[in-house]
């Protein structure tokens, strides 16, 4: 007689309040493959953990979104915020997509200009500029957006001594009714230091304000927020088509839309509660084209920095489970071979896991941890999955963003990341670290080279 | 037996009549007794000991669906299910946490499941949300408390400074306290944002009496019913335990002003405040029918019956006339179940 | 030591409450505490074995060759599933 399937015996005590097992299977559901690739094969070929990106949700959710913004508005321009993921390959798809690129580093810029993007295609945005870095922008005619006064006064002294002219941006910072109010970065529409700013960029020969730049928060649930922000950037370039008869060229909402994510200490779903593509678009390109700024001549361009929202679903991390335990109070924990050390988004969000492979019905509660020796390592505080065993393998879902650029080299390595083609082609595009990863940056001082100190 | 009567299946959620008790029983009541409609429910819960489960001279067939926080998805996996083995024409979902996620879904159960609902839809539903309901209320033209939104402690100060005492602190989904000095509601600050974190909502105070209205709407104007009731006895959680309905031709004219303005499609429930100058505030508006619906059927105006028919398709006639000074008085009673149910509905999820 | 280690260290075979009503879908009910649990094919079996009176190496031994599973997952399986029992108060403390 053939044995049967094993699954490991299992206890629930039936309490009540603790709602009901019926109609969670999605969160049981086996996620087998990415873009009809096998994930055991990619774990078998890539190792475990493994980064896995899909070219096909990247192009296919970067045109919906240029969709929902071109059928609303003439003059839309994509830049890609490379601090979101500035992995060579993932910024050459948006490149291919007629993207440019937004930056806030010189590491960043010169990862920009190394993929082909023409100076004058780069938004260079943050406030650590160095007076180096803002002459190698000023050279390549890139877009400066400035961030605090001093960075005027640098820039002009650089202008003054290049010989050269400057296209600049203001980044401006508003009360838009959403919390909490980024008012570090640039300057504030409210108390007036935006229009202090404003004259004081006007007062310089060789800057040519041509933009407006706002950036209003990060994973934004209300749409109506870029209405007010809109609205606001719309006010000020009119103020400066009256007071000095210059028209700015281009209104830059920045990003901040929300990916399907969800919050911790959300009640509901993050994909339930999210605003679209298309909700944001509107916000955004209805405010414009109905203010009298737009009606008065030329409308200006829209520029747009979305990162999250572009690339979150394009990601998968895939890992094993390492071990199972009991903790003292009885819970379950499940310890992964990935933790927050690839995971910095599980700080903020609870990621969706589904199991690799088929399982029964029952579930159970459980702490998700990494493999860290850090107490700090938790990836999910409170996660319902399948009766999991030593070596099953999941897939961590809407890891694009950030994870990519965030993550650390602390205990672990780094892993492989690869990108599943739209041909269903596996290609390997950063290679994972080893020791001598690491070893090739350290210098030991002579007296402590091995067999040069005292002898042992 | 032909009554004459036109049958249907009607699934519906809350069938919690607990001391908090969910609308579910009472609306559930209500279509049994309809004279238009012949009705087999199918109740939906959350929890294995939801008493409706139990009834089963009111509740046909029961099933477990999954809580609001596992998401649409895994709510219209179930509902799918469900549909599957029921004919389902119309769904009444009667819980505040879930309404955000049925309206969600509501045309995709209409397309592919042909379950029709009569539901708000998200714009309206968020509009009269307690954060916006002063903005809400000036624009239907009822008064509404004003009210802030703050995050933050000092937020809270400024805001402190623009009132006058009493104030009421509010929490984001429940709870409020009356504060009569700024050491009070800088402590309930504290308590509500620790239990229901933030924003905490800061209102004016208005000192009356409170009176209550449920409403059903037809989407294009039209208000289809309205009973107001005063309660009369208020249980240790804030639940009516007796309500009687009484005679406001203001109250009403007001309620139907509002949902006639709004356009407001499906159930509500309007909790006003008579102020001592014999005015009347919307404290909140609940887009749901209340607990004490069946009161309004008691009174001669079926609202749950009605809000089938217009999801079927019907143009119910405007209810206007009800029966004023009937009460309603809540009581409890053991159910007594064997074991055996309760592991069916535990196990299968279905009952 | 306290009464749930001793039952999971205990050599002696350890006895489930006998009034415990397991059905077919693997519910499990506690007349003594009133508490119901949910279990699923494999904690059933064993659950079954307790309640013949089986040693720990019997249950075990008896898995083995019922379902495809190794020895080392078996038994920590077992011990896990044990533990539990035990905190939940479904071992008999008076049995052995």
């Amino acid at each position: 007689m053939p044995l049967k399937t094993y699954e490991r015996p299992y206890l629930r005590k039936l309490n009540a309040g603790l709602g009901n097992k019926f109609g969670t299977r999605n969160s049981q559901v086996p996620v087998t493959e990415i873009d009809g690739v096998p994930v055991a094969k990619l774990m078998e070929e890539y190792g475990s953990p493994c980064f896995v990106l899909s070219e096909q949700t990247i192009r296919q959710t970067y045109r919906n979104a240029v969709r929902a913004f071109s059928t609303r508005y003439p003059k839309v321009q994509m830049a890609w915020s490379y601090k979101t993921n500035y992995l060579n390959a993932v910024c050459r798809i948006f490149h291919d997509e007629g993207s440019w690129a937004e930056v806030v580093s010189i590491f960043e810029y010169r990862k920009a200009l190394a993929n082909g993007v023409p100076g004058t295609q780069i938004l260079f945005n943050g406030p650590d500029k160095s007076e180096d870095d803002l002459r190698t922008a000023v050279q390549h005619g890139s877009l400066i957006h400035i961030d605090h006064l001093d960075e005027v006064y640098l820039l002009s002294e650089i202008l003054a001594s290049e010989g050269l002219k400057a296209r600049v941006a203001l980044r401006i910072n508003m009360d838009t009714g959403v919390y909490p109010l980024w008012d570090r970065f640039g300057f504030n529409y409210e108390n007036g230091s935006a229009w202090t700013a404003v004259t004081k960029v006007m007062a310089q020969p060789r800057m040519e304000l041509v933009g407006l730049h706002c950036h209003i928060g990060t994973y934004m649930l209300s749409a109506q927020a870029y209405a007010v922000a809109s609205h606001k950037l719309c006010d000020l370039a009119d103020e400066i088509r009256k007071q000095y008869q210059r028209r700015i060229e281009y209104l830059d909402l920045g990003g901040g839309f929300a990916s399907g994510n969800t919050l911790k200490g959300s009640y509901l779903q993050g994909s339930d509660v999210i605003p679209t593509m298309d909700d944001y678009a509107e916000a955004i390109t209805s405010t414009i084209l109905q203010h009298p700024f737009a009606m008065s001549g030329e409308i200006p361009t829209l520029y747009l920095e979305s990162g999250r929202a572009l690339i979150d679903d394009a990601g998968y991390l895939l890992g094993s489970v390492l071990a199972l335990k009991r903790l003292g109070d009885g819970r379950r924990a499940t310890i992964m071979d990935f933790g927050v050390n690839l995971l910095f988004t599980s700080f903020w969000y609870e990621h969706r896991i589904s199991p690799a492979q088929e399982y029964s019905s029952h579930h159970e509660d459980m702490v998700l941890y990494g493999p860290l020796c850090m107490n700090i390592d938790v990836v999910r505080e409170n996660v319902s999955l399948p009766l999991l065993k030593r070596g099953d393998r999941v897939v961590v879902h809407r890891v694009g963003a950030y994870n990519m650029t965030q993550w650390m080299q602390f205990i672990q390595m780094r892993p492989n990341v690869v990108l599943i083609d739209r041909q269903g082609q596996v290609h390997l595009i950063r290679r994972r670290e080893t020791v001598d990863t690491l070893n090739e940056m350290e210098l030991t001082p002579l007296h402590l080279e091995l067999g040069q100190g005292k002898p042992a | 037996m032909s009554s004459g009567r036109t049958p249907c299946t009607v699934a519906v959620s809350g069938l919690n009549n607990i001391d908090s008790p969910g609308p579910g029983m009472p609306v559930i009541r209500a279509l049994r007794e309809s004279s238009n409609l012949e009705v087999r429910i199918v109740g939906l819960s959350y929890d294995s000991l939801e008493p409706g489960l139990y009834m089963h001279d009111l509740v046909d067939k029961s099933y477990q669906i999954p809580l609001p926080s596992a998401g649409t998805e895994a709510l219209l996996e179930r509902l799918k299910y469900i549909q599957s083995i029921e004919q389902i024409d119309v769904l009444i979902p009667n819980f505040d946490a879930e309404l955000h996620n049925f309206i969600r879904i509501a045309p995709l159960l209409r397309d592919s499941l042909r379950i029709k609902t009569f539901l708000p839809d998200l714009a309206d539903f968020d509009a009269r949300h307690k954060a916006v309901l002063f903005e809400y209320g000036q624009q239907h033209g009822v008064l509404v408390p004003k009210s802030h939104t703050v995050f933050t402690l000092m937020e809270f100060h400024r805001a402190l400074e623009a009132n006058t005492y009493p104030v009421v602190v509010k929490g984001k989904y429940y709870d409020a306290q009356i504060a009569y000095s700024a050491d009070e509601a800088v402590s309930a600050f504290y308590k509500i944002s620790a239990k229901w974190g933030l924003p905490v909502l800061l209102q004016e105070h208005v000192r009356g009496t409170e009176v209550n209205v449920t409403v059903l709407g037809d989407g294009t104007g039209s208000c289809i019913g309205a009973v107001p009731m005063r309660k009369l006895y208020i249980t240790d959680k804030g639940k009516a335990w007796a309500g009687v309905s009484i005679e406001d031709e203001a109250l009403m004219q007001l309620s139907r002003t509002l949902i006639e303005s709004a356009r407001w499609k499906g159930p509500c429930e309007l909790e006003f405040m008579r102020s001592e100058e014999g005015e009347y505030y919307l404290m909140e508006m609940n887009p749901r029918f209340p607990a004490w619906v069946y009161l309004a059927c008691g009174c001669g105006q079926n609202h749950p019956e009605a809000l089938v028919q217009m999801a079927m398709g019907y143009h119910p006639e405007p209810m206007t006339r009800y029966r004023v000074g009937h009460m309603f008085i809540r009581y409890s009673q053991d159910l007594i179940v064997p074991m055996e149910e309760f592991e069916k509905i535990s196990t299968l999820g279905e009952l | 030591m306290p009464e749930v280690l001793s039952a999971l260290f205990a050599m002696n075979p350890m006895k489930i409450s006998q009034n415990i009503a397991i059905s077919e879908n693997g519910f499990l009910f506690n007349p003594a505490t009133g508490d119901s649990f949910s279990t699923n094919a494999c904690g059933k079996e064993i659950i079954r074995l307790l309640q013949e009176g089986q040693s720990q190496a019997q249950i075990l031994e008896a898995l083995q060759r019922e379902f495809e599973v190794d020895q080392a997952s078996l038994e920590k399986d077992l011990a896990d599933f044990l533990y539990m029992l035990g905190n939940y108060r479904l071992l008999d403390a008076n049995a052995q």
